[in-house]
């Protein structure tokens, strides 16, 4: 039985981790894209149309991949977790059952016409399926954070006396102040990886001396909205998630953190290896008292350590979350300073030439995906040992009679099938870059169907 | 409330199967009715811009079920964990040879990829039937409304019981005729040329095979669940639903010899959403009906969730569904028109 366990949480953090490397991308690019197509259709100049439809195609792939990877994750609910969904379906099967109808249909009906009908519908209808694709994909994020904001800080249900949850006030539900933050932290997360994406393609071809208007355009808008977002990531949307985390889940916030003991004036630990059995961190590198600084804004404050909760409610692996926090921090700290100094350079005048600086962009280009990941880990692992936070401990949520299996061969079949797509992804998008932003005169008078 | 839901979520299927089912069968047919690889980019051609909001059709129906019946939708979908997980394997490959065989030109890549289409799509429409055929067998619930199936074990109904046995089979062997019928008759008017005129003699043939299969497969449905002919006992005016996929079928054959080739579609729609909602109101009060020991069987009132929630439910449903239906009458009308096989897709386009 435990075994099963093992394997059904293996199969979704997988498949989910797996998955969220293509909707961070959509929902990036998709603000990205409505830009452009808002830029070309403001100043009439085509070089933004032509810049739009490369970035339509990568859009293409990425947003198939996307699809493709996401609907198992649905199913996989009732799949390998039918304790939890007979007792939550009421309440989460609401915002999966609004992604659907509001967002899915949306986003797959004018996918179509946003990659192939710009020749037949004129600038402005097509500037119109591009805000289409942008409003769809920001909507889903929101169904799936409010979503997965319910099970780290379940607000809106209402529990009748035999315990059945039920949905108490959707409002409660979707506006879940947790929701909020986190959505707000998850998409700016996502705008990251899009203007890295963006600015990486552009110093690489700047950098290989080809498409060089097109290079220098991907370069300055990848920058000036990665530093946004960048800043906005930080803060204020990390700082008060990080808050609502300390109010909440305040073993995780401790867990996290790497503070055994509660301590007043705590300091920040900004490397160290946490030693569980020892109940200790080390070779610590600390702040000192930065971390009651940043939770309460006092510098003296008492912060709870993971001594002050007893070991079954710790999350059962606190390195893997001490470090995926540390991760995410760290990258997003970095980046901050990268897209600061390119702003800088850019500014000045000197950024499309210096090419140590292109090079930090363009090798850049995968650390958003590993903070993006790092964040949902710090999340989902430090949710543990809940399902439901407070209301349904996760060793509770599985399907008991899915052996493991059973298990092991859906999941040995997910990661063989993950394998091949990634190859087909990375083969596809070196093609459309290896060919570029050529003006393509035929895509304009492209013929009736996809 | 539960009853409403039953049919909204039946009705959402049933859109599903109708919508996806045309490109499934097309997919099915691929190989017989196209036989150079430009023929074969028509019929991908002509379900490209909808294959995908057609499979929409499937995720909202899942979370419309995960709402409205939680119960039912852990224990289905943990039942049928292996042949669940096959499908969604099946709809990964399909989604991904639909997306990508255009994306590289080059004989190996497209013949490649014309067979995963093949093979992926001819499985799910088996897989759908027989998903349907193990719903109106029964399962093997347990008292607790649960239930494990493996693949299969001696073909027999059980018990041992298994996800395919001679019934199952036979459903799955009929849902394939009815989606490449269907498919057939959306590649007659979709597409232009020898692809179309083969796809209209194809359906020919095929018509009179699902006639024989709806026969076989109605009485050995009526035979394995009893449940079925006590529900029309008890609701006579339940027999407009079978009445709508007979009067289908005729209208599929009339339509089709007239070359009426839109008549006919639309009568191919109506065969599969009787048979659909027959299925539906011949198991009705059971969402998920048990075998052997029937009593405990999931009826819709016991695995529906608590009532304020389904209220909820409808006040964003309904503008929900008004908009989709918005959509893919905008959709369909911007692609409507056929697809030739003469005009090649322009390689340097997305």
């Amino acid at each position: 039985m435990r075994d099963a366990l093992i394997v059904h949480r293996l199969q979704f953090a997988f498949t989910i981790t797996y998955h969220y490397l293509f909707p961070q991308l959509t929902m990036g690019l998709a603000l990205v894209l409505f830009l452009m197509k808002t830029q070309a259709l403001r100043t009439g100049d085509p070089f933004y149309d032509r810049a739009a439809r490369f970035w339509a195609k990568i859009f293409g792939i990425n947003f198939a991949m996307g699809v493709v990877t996401g609907i198992p994750m649905e199913f996989q609910f009732g799949t390998n977790w039918a304790d939890f969904s007979q007792a939550a379906g009421a309440v989460i099967g609401q915002t999966l059952a609004l992604e659907g109808v509001f967002s899915f249909f949306l986003e797959s009906s004018f996918l179509g016409l946003f990659l192939w009908g710009e020749a037949r519908l004129g600038p402005r209808a097509h500037w119109a399926t591009a805000l289409a694709m942008f409003v769809g994909s920001w909507a889903s994020g929101y169904f799936i954070v409010a979503t997965d904001a319910w099970m780290q800080h379940p607000v809106g249900q209402a529990m009748d006396a035999t315990g059945k949850i039920g949905l108490g006030s959707l409002p409660a539900l979707l506006l879940n102040p947790w929701a909020l933050w986190q959505y707000a932290h998850t998409m700016s997360g996502a705008v990251i990886t899009g203007s890295f994406v963006v600015a990486g393609v552009g110093a690489f071809y700047l950098l290989a001396g080809r498409h060089g208007d097109c290079g220098r355009m991907f370069v300055r808008w990848g920058v000036s909205i990665g530093l946004i977002a960048c800043v906005v990531q930080a803060f204020p949307t990390g700082d008060q998630q990080g808050r609502m985390v300390a109010r909440h889940q305040p073993a995780t916030l401790a867990a996290m953190e790497g503070l055994f003991e509660t301590t007043e004036g705590a300091p920040l630990a900004l490397i160290g290896q946490p030693d569980v059995d020892r109940r200790r961190l080390d070779n610590p590198l600390l702040l000192p008292r930065a971390l009651s600084f940043l939770t309460y804004r006092r510098w003296g404050a008492k912060v709870s350590g993971l001594d002050a909760f007893p070991r079954d409610a710790w999350p059962d692996n606190v390195p893997l979350l001490y470090f995926s926090y540390h991760i995410m921090v760290g990258l997003g700290t970095l980046f901050i300073l990268l897209m600061a100094a390119a702003a800088s350079s850019l500014w000045r005048g000197g950024l499309y030439t210096s090419r140590p600086m292109l090079w930090l962009l363009m090798l850049a280009v995968p650390f958003p995906y590993i903070a993006n990941t790092a964040g949902w880990m710090s999340a989902e692992v430090g949710r543990q040992p809940w399902l439901i936070y407070g209301l349904m401990r996760t060793a509770d949520g599985s399907s008991k009679l899915v052996s493991a299996g059973n298990g092991w061969f859906s999941l040995l079949g997910f990661l063989g099938i993950y394998a091949v797509l990634s190859i087909l992804f990375l083969f596809l998008v070196y093609g459309q870059i290896a060919t570029g932003p050529e003006a393509d005169p035929a895509a304009l008078a492209s013929p009736a169907a996809a | 409330m539960a009853t409403l839901w039953f049919c909204l979520v039946a009705f959402m299927l049933a859109t599903y199967v109708v919508l996806d089912g045309f490109d499934l069968g097309a997919g099915a047919l691929a190989p017989l009715v196209a036989r150079t690889s430009e023929e074969r980019d028509a019929v991908l051609r002509s379900i490209g811009p909808v294959w995908d909001g057609n499979e929409v059709w499937l995720v909202a129906a899942g979370g419309t079920l995960y709402f409205a019946f939680p119960a039912l939708y852990a224990a289905s979908l943990s039942g049928f964990y292996l042949p669940l997980m096959i499908v969604l394997w099946l709809l990964i490959g399909r989604g991904v040879s639909i997306e990508l065989r255009h994306r590289v030109d080059h004989p190996v890549w497209q013949r490649f990829w014309d067979s995963i289409f093949f093979v992926s799509s001819l499985l799910l429409a088996i897989f759908y039937g027989a998903a349907l055929g193990n719903v109106v067998r029964g399962v093997p619930l347990d008292a607790h409304g649960r239930f494990f199936l493996p693949l299969w074990s001696d073909f027999s109904l059980g018990p041992p019981s298994g996800i395919l046995d001679w019934y199952t089979l036979l459903a799955g062997v009929a849902a394939l005729a009815a989606l490449a019928l269907h498919g057939a008759l959306w590649l007659t008017l979709k597409v232009e040329g020898a692809v179309g005129e083969r796809a209209r003699h194809l359906a020919g043939a095929l018509s009179w095979l699902v006639v024989a299969t709806t026969a076989l497969l109605t009485l050995a449905s009526l035979a394995t669940q009893p449940q079925i002919a006590q529900s029309v006992a008890a609701r006579p005016w339940g027999a407009v639903f079978p009445l709508i996929a007979v009067l289908g079928l005729v209208g599929i054959v009339f339509y089709r010899s007239r070359r009426r080739d839109g008549h006919a579609f639309l009568a191919s729609c109506a065969y599969i959403a009787g048979m659909l909602t027959a299925v539906a109101f011949g198991l009705y009060p059971y969402v998920l009906p048990a075998r052997p020991a029937s009593e405990l069987g999931l009826t819709a009132t016991a695995v529906a969730a608590p009532v304020h929630g389904l209220w909820v439910g409808l006040a964003w449903w309904i503008p929900g569904m008004l908009l989709a239906a918005g959509y893919f009458t905008y959709v369909y009308r911007s692609f409507r028109g056929k697809v030739s096989p003469a005009s090649k897709r322009i390689s340097s386009s997305p």
